[in-house]
């Protein structure tokens, strides 16, 4: 975060490489406004945990970034490309970024294995020997290798969501966004599915997460983003995010979700 | 209930066992059958009109009716003659087809009924197989109903009938129409506003028109446009015709199909760099498709029955040859007989075809519920 963090920048152990910038971006709904001024950018390596209350607009913008949504205005740059109407680009950027969605969208006509190899034979034309030895590896990433030949209906909901995040793997990606990926989960499941994200973290992988699991975010952010009525209403490193944030409405959203 | 097992008295958590096959009846008349008083009634109307009617057809149909030999004989009898069905099975089943090459349509007919034995059969679905089996099974049924080639005499279309024609009118209306249907119903669906509105325009407008009206369109009217010495065969043009009309429908069927599918569904498979074309033949049609499959196999029976249309443009399929061969004087009067004997033809195709698709659903759902 370039602007918000000058005074330690020397000491910062993320590149100077910034792979995902949005200039002013505006999203309407309609005459609904998602999107109201959003300027983010992040570095390689760095992780970024976007909270806030619901219908703020961070999923949005998340799915902005691989272009899920259109913006309106402003720009969006990942990787060096920005995201326009062109199609070229907008699937060179797609295969670069990895997502997770909060209702898993695992492929139910597919087992496990050809939800994993389909992306990397198909976008990146692998052979299915290739793809299959990858697929396998994630699957032992993510703990659940013995379920390789099952149909996704057969798993639970947390075996779900790591096949998920083990298919976005797959294609090898430079960025993975997650979109709140424990909120469908029952309790007992949500830390597994936290576990597979803090290991991914921990191997510097560019991460953007959308979730209101503070607990995770006090372990790997290395940047929090508070969102509120369709703005960014604060930017700030996790230990001042949490024990003295800036904002009045972060305080209260704070108070909100962690006195429960 | 009284006769508790031993073992159940032992566990105090055993089930209960189910109730006896008897039991399980009277429960069933009692539920669907006699469950209000309407019900009740309806039941017992039937139960009366079975009791009236149906010993009086099975002495028609089995015990009085003539099996074999000649007119006279039917005439002499009080019950069902079917001997018409010996006597006239050949030109009911193959139309005007010469009689003496009708072997040419038996072997065709076995041929083709192999091929799609083959097709229904999982072992089978594999591009790689089904692909060369059904360019060999057009070659060869046209090669043997044609001719023309290694000796075989040539036979014009237009003396192509009866069970054949039907069978290759409907082929062609799903094997030329189902992907036409698919192409519809996407670009129905479509984003792009030129494609869609292309879409929409000749969906509702051949939806609102009966298919005889598109058949006679086909056979008269399009010729007329088309320059002087260019000429389409007529099975042709009937077949496109009906083949378009059967797309038209299925389409709608399809979209109901896609819509179905969940959004995230789309988006996963976006998000993960596939193309349009890609994320709709891997993820999108196989689920659309089978949610949709009842319905699509309601319209594939109704297609086949749709061929007896043919009559109103002079071809001969199985109906229209039936009703040829019943000007028989002399069979005339059992024309009853002949009638039943197609009807029984086109039940075992449709009753198959229905449960068949049941058994595919079967196969697709296991284990694979959202």
């Amino acid at each position: 975060m370039n602007e918000q963090q000058p005074a330690d920048a020397a000491a910062d152990p993320l590149g100077d490489e910034t792979v995902i910038q949005l200039i002013d971006v505006n999203k309407w709904y309609g005459n609904f406004q998602a999107l109201r001024d959003v300027n983010v950018s992040v570095k390689r390596g760095e992780r970024v945990v976007v909270c806030g209350p619901s219908g703020s607009g961070k999923s949005t913008m998340i799915r902005c970034i691989n272009r899920l949504e259109a913006h309106q205005k402003g720009q969006i740059i990942v990787d060096g490309i920005e995201l326009t109407d062109n199609l070229k680009n907008i699937e060179a950027i797609r295969s670069e970024v990895g997502m997770v969605f909060q209702s898993f969208n695992l492929f139910p006509h597919m087992q496990v294995i050809d939800n994993l190899t389909l992306a990397p034979m198909l976008v990146r034309k692998m052979p299915k020997a290739d793809a299959e030895a990858i697929a396998m590896k994630y699957l032992e990433r993510v703990q659940i290798p013995e379920q390789a030949y099952k149909y996704p209906g057969q798993l639970s909901g947390g075996q779900q969501q790591r096949v998920a995040i083990a298919r976005s793997l797959c294609m090898q990606p430079r960025i993975m966004l997650f979109d709140e990926p424990t909120s469908a989960l029952d309790p007992e499941m949500i830390k597994e599915v936290l576990d597979v994200m803090v290991e991914l973290a921990d191997e510097g992988m560019t991460m953007m997460v959308v979730t209101h699991e503070m607990g995770f975010a006090k372990t790997v952010a290395d940047t929090m983003i508070f969102m509120d009525d369709a703005e960014i209403v604060e930017i700030a490193k996790p230990d001042v995010f949490f024990t003295n944030p800036e904002s009045e409405r972060t305080q209260l959203f704070l108070n909100q979700i962690l006195t429960h | 209930m009284n006769d508790t097992t031993p073992s159940a008295a032992a566990n105090p958590r055993h089930t209960a066992p189910p109730p006896t096959e008897r039991v399980a009846m009277l429960r069933w008349m009692r539920e669907n059958l006699f469950n209000s008083p309407i019900n009740s009634m309806i039941t017992v109307i039937i139960a009366l009109f079975l009791v009236f009617a149906l010993p009086d057809f099975i002495q028609w149909a089995l015990f009085q009716s003539v099996w074999s030999g000649d007119h006279e004989a039917c005439r002499a009898a009080t019950g069902a003659c079917w001997a018409v069905v010996g006597e006239k099975h050949r030109p009911m089943l193959f139309g005007v087809y010469p009689y003496d090459q009708h072997w040419r349509l038996i072997l065709a007919l076995v041929i083709y009924l192999s091929v799609i034995a083959a097709t229904m059969t999982p072992a089978f679905w594999k591009v790689k197989i089904l692909m060369p089996l059904w360019i060999f099974n057009l070659i060869v049924t046209l090669i043997l109903m044609w001719g023309g080639v290694l000796g075989l005499q040539p036979i014009e279309t237009s003396q192509w009938g009866g069970l054949p024609l039907t069978m290759v009118l409907f082929t062609g209306t799903v094997v030329f129409g189902s992907p036409l249907a698919v192409l519809l119903a996407l670009g129905r669906r479509s984003h792009l506003p030129g494609i869609k509105s292309i879409c929409v325009v000749f969906i509702e407008s051949l939806r609102g028109v009966p298919l005889i009206t598109i058949l006679f369109v086909a056979v008269n009217v399009f010729p007329l446009f088309l320059p002087e010495g260019l000429e389409f065969d007529k099975l042709l043009r009937v077949m496109a015709g009906m083949a378009i009309f059967f797309a038209c429908y299925q389409a709608e069927v399809i979209r109901g199909g896609l819509q179905a599918v969940p959004r995230g569904q789309i988006e996963a498979a976006e998000a993960l760099g596939l193309s349009y074309w890609q994320l709709m033949r891997r993820i999108v049609l196989p689920q659309a498709l089978r949610i949709c499959l009842p319905g699509l196999v309601n319209h594939i029976i109704a297609a086949f029955k749709n061929t007896s249309f043919v009559l109103i443009i002079g071809l001969f399929d199985i109906l229209t040859a039936t009703t040829a061969v019943m000007e028989d004087p002399v069979w005339r009067i059992f024309f009853v007989e002949a009638y039943l004997f197609v009807a029984l033809i086109y039940f075992v195709f449709c009753f198959a075809l229905s449960k068949y698709s049941q058994l595919v659903e079967r196969w697709l759902g296991e284990g694979r519920r959202f």
